[in-house]
């Protein structure tokens, strides 16, 4: 469970968001809406540990997030920003190898059903670099599957993804909430899921629930 | 009243600005008197050396020029990791406004030191130990300088300035040893250049003058600076519109 | 498909993913590599032709533009150190891996020191014959390579990671990391010196493997924490 407790940023003497409090506990999914340049990308890396220019206080497990808790929380989640950490001159399965062992552990049988899943199996040795913008962003995902983390925290994850890419994904969204995981994604439209999604709109810092059907 | 609250409000913008503007007008005239005693007694009245003549004695600059220029670093080293640390921002502010003005100390070392050299060696440089010392310092200074002004979060370039720092105040006595033993692998006479010479009273008094006097003038523009750097930084705060 | 529990990640694993993945990357673009070490070739073929071919003169100046030529191509061959994993997102991977950041760094910075450091041992001879250095001071170079040269990257790669993502970073790793090299240059061109003279290097070397064991006990940290600083812009 992940709390945020009157996080507030300013970046260039301009404040980005003010006294935002919110919780992430196991089941949620939580959008994070805003126009280019609000700060979506500055918060999210917040949350991940990389950005310490903030006020207020992060809790994960009702303890504050410092010191050795950090890596306590980096097992346990996995962050997949603009740019994934792919490398273009490595394989697609040795991008995913060295992707997952630095953090755990998993079998080549785990890899290669992962890469199926996400229909890059064909792709296993072709050196990233040649695969589509879309294509990459599916490494990720099937990076999502092998760690089976419960926090994932996703910065526009859908970019590069045609529709029927984005319906997978969102699929994966789904299913993971309801196996109990949290997410928290931004994107620049609202998105609809058949699941009660939060949504957290940057420029007023206000947050409403929305339920669907 | 305890230590660490008396450090946390010395680490508070505002008090220092206080105490800061009381204090500048004291150290500018004590710099302009002991400053302007110790170089008319210096240059004019002390004795010339026996050796060198009249040309040592631009020693009263030249030696508390270097002197600050080593000084400076450190201070602005030991006020970088207190930044980085404790996170005070006014420890960096401190800091920042230290890298010029130890650089422009420096540079004043190394003519002065050309200066001095001239009549002794007939060239305008030698590879001398502190010398070269001096000069090696003052790519340190540049180096933290262009750091600063290439990064433009300035949170961020003041941590980054910090590391910086910190490496090179490591290496200083690294590299003053190494430039120390370089020299004297190649030494060629025997005479060793820009040496102090033995000095009586009357020559080492207007020294420690000049020495006063020079470390009150850095006082005081480094106070000069920090305000400014306050101002500029702290521009919007209650506390400071209220006294403007 | 159950959620993993936080069980505690093997480092070497970790350790050894990272060696292996930075190997396969450079051995990949050798161009990377290669175009420092041709520069450290025409380096020093420079001298000869602008100075003078006489075998006395080389002799003298050989240690010099040797180490002069490592400095220069070590700066050249560290901004590929960390540029390109800033870009393609890499380093945040790294900065958030349940393992001490700076640990991961020993591997990494491992390979860049072996890539570097190896052609450069390996063509030693080229140089002995280039400059008309004798099989002595050829032993002592190689000696003081193994012991600066690590040094000197590490050095580098401070410098390297003071500027990541920075425009012009290239040239401002050069002013910032130049000055902090000047003592291994001093005192390993010194004991090839020495060597030419017939005289003892051990003092040399002691102080040049002093210097080499603090730079791996703290820099690799320091890196972490600049690399991990100019991440958070």
């Amino acid at each position: 469970m992940l709390e945020a407790h009157a996080l507030s940023c300013e970046r260039d003497d301009r404040c980005l968001f003010d006294e935002l409090t919110f919780t992430v506990k196991p089941g949620h999914i939580w959008q994070i809406e805003g126009a280019n340049g609000a700060g979506k990308t500055t918060l999210l890396r917040i949350l991940c540990g990389l950005n310490p220019y903030f006020d207020g206080q992060l809790l994960w497990a009702e303890q504050p997030l410092q010191g050795s808790h950090w890596m306590t929380y980096w097992q346990s989640m996995t962050y997949l920003g603009h740019a994934i950490g792919i490398k273009s001159n490595l394989t697609v399965i040795e991008n995913l190898r060295w992707l997952i062992d630095v953090r755990g552990e998993a079998s080549s049988a785990d890899l290669h059903t992962a890469l199926q899943a996400v229909a890059l199996a064909e792709y296993a040795e072709t050196p990233a670099g040649q695969l589509s913008a879309g294509q990459q962003r599916r490494i990720g995902l099937a990076r999502l599957l092998v760690e089976k983390t419960a926090l994932w925290i996703l910065d526009e994850p859908f970019t590069s993804l045609d529709k029927q890419g984005v319906a997978f994904f969102q699929r994966h969204l789904v299913q993971h909430a309801q196996q109990g995981g949290m997410v928290i994604l931004t994107t620049h439209q609202p998105i609809t899921l058949e699941y009660p999604v939060h949504r957290l709109a940057l420029s007023s810092a206000k947050e409403n629930l929305l339920a669907m059907n | 009243m305890n230590f660490s609250a008396y450090f946390h409000r010395w680490g508070s913008p505002k008090y220092f600005h206080t105490y800061a503007t009381r204090l500048s007008p004291w150290l500018a005239g004590f710099s302009v008197v002991l400053l302007g005693v110790g170089m008319i007694w210096g240059l004019a009245f002390s004795p010339s050396d026996y050796q060198q003549g009249d040309s040592f004695r631009i020693i009263y600059i030249h030696v508390p020029a270097a002197s600050l220029g080593m000084s400076i670093y450190v201070l602005m080293a030991v006020a970088s990791v207190i930044a980085w640390v404790w996170k005070i921002k006014l420890s960096d502010m401190v800091a920042q406004s230290c890298a010029p003005l130890g650089a422009v100390f420096t540079v004043i070392a190394l003519i002065t030191g050309a200066i001095w050299g001239k009549p002794t060696w007939g060239t305008w440089w030698e590879w001398d130990a502190r010398l070269t010392s001096m000069l090696i310092l003052l790519f340190l200074y540049l180096g933290i300088i262009a750091l600063r002004s290439a990064i433009e979060q300035r949170e961020v370039a003041a941590k980054a300035a910090g590391v910086l720092a910190l490496v090179g105040l490591v290496n200083l006595p690294i590299i003053k040893y190494s430039v120390d033993w370089w020299k004297t692998l190649h030494q060629s006479s025997t005479f060793k250049l820009l040496e102090k010479p033995a000095m009586p009273p009357e020559m080492w008094l207007p020294l420690l003058v000049t020495m006063a006097g020079f470390y009150c003038l850095f006082a005081w523009l480094l106070l000069r600076y920090t305000t400014n750097e306050i101002l500029e930084r702290e521009a919007k705060s209650q506390w400071l519109q209220d006294r403007y | 498909m159950s959620l993993k529990a936080a069980d505690s990640p093997v480092l070497s694993r970790a350790l050894w993913a990272i060696f292996c993945r930075e190997w396969l990357m450079q051995w990949r673009q050798p161009m990377e590599w290669l175009n420092p070490l041709c520069f450290f070739i025409m380096m020093i073929a420079l001298f000869p032709l602008g100075v003078s071919p006489e075998k006395n003169l080389l002799q003298l100046i050989a240690p010099g533009v040797i180490w002069a030529g490592i400095l220069l191509s070590t700066l050249l061959a560290v901004e590929n150190c960390f540029k390109q994993e800033y870009e393609d997102g890499s380093l945040d991977q790294l900065l958030i891996t349940p393992h001490p950041f700076f640990l991961l760094l020993y591997a990494k910075l491992l390979v860049h020191i072996l890539l570097i450091g190896l052609p450069v041992i390996l063509l030693t001879p080229v140089w002995g014959s280039m400059l008309f250095l004798d099989t002595a001071q050829l032993k002592v170079l190689l000696i003081t390579i193994l012991l600066g040269l690590p040094t000197i990257s590490l050095m580098s790669a401070l410098g390297a990671a003071l500027t990541v993502g920075l425009r012009r970073g290239g040239v401002l790793i050069a002013l910032l990391v130049l000055p902090l090299n000047i003592p291994i240059l001093i005192f390993a061109t010194a004991a090839m010196q020495a060597a030419a003279q017939g005289m003892s290097v051990q003092g040399y070397f002691a102080i040049l493997g002093a210097l080499l064991v603090l730079a791996v006990t703290f820099l690799p940290a320091l890196i972490a924490a600049a690399l991990r600083i100019m991440v958070s812009r």
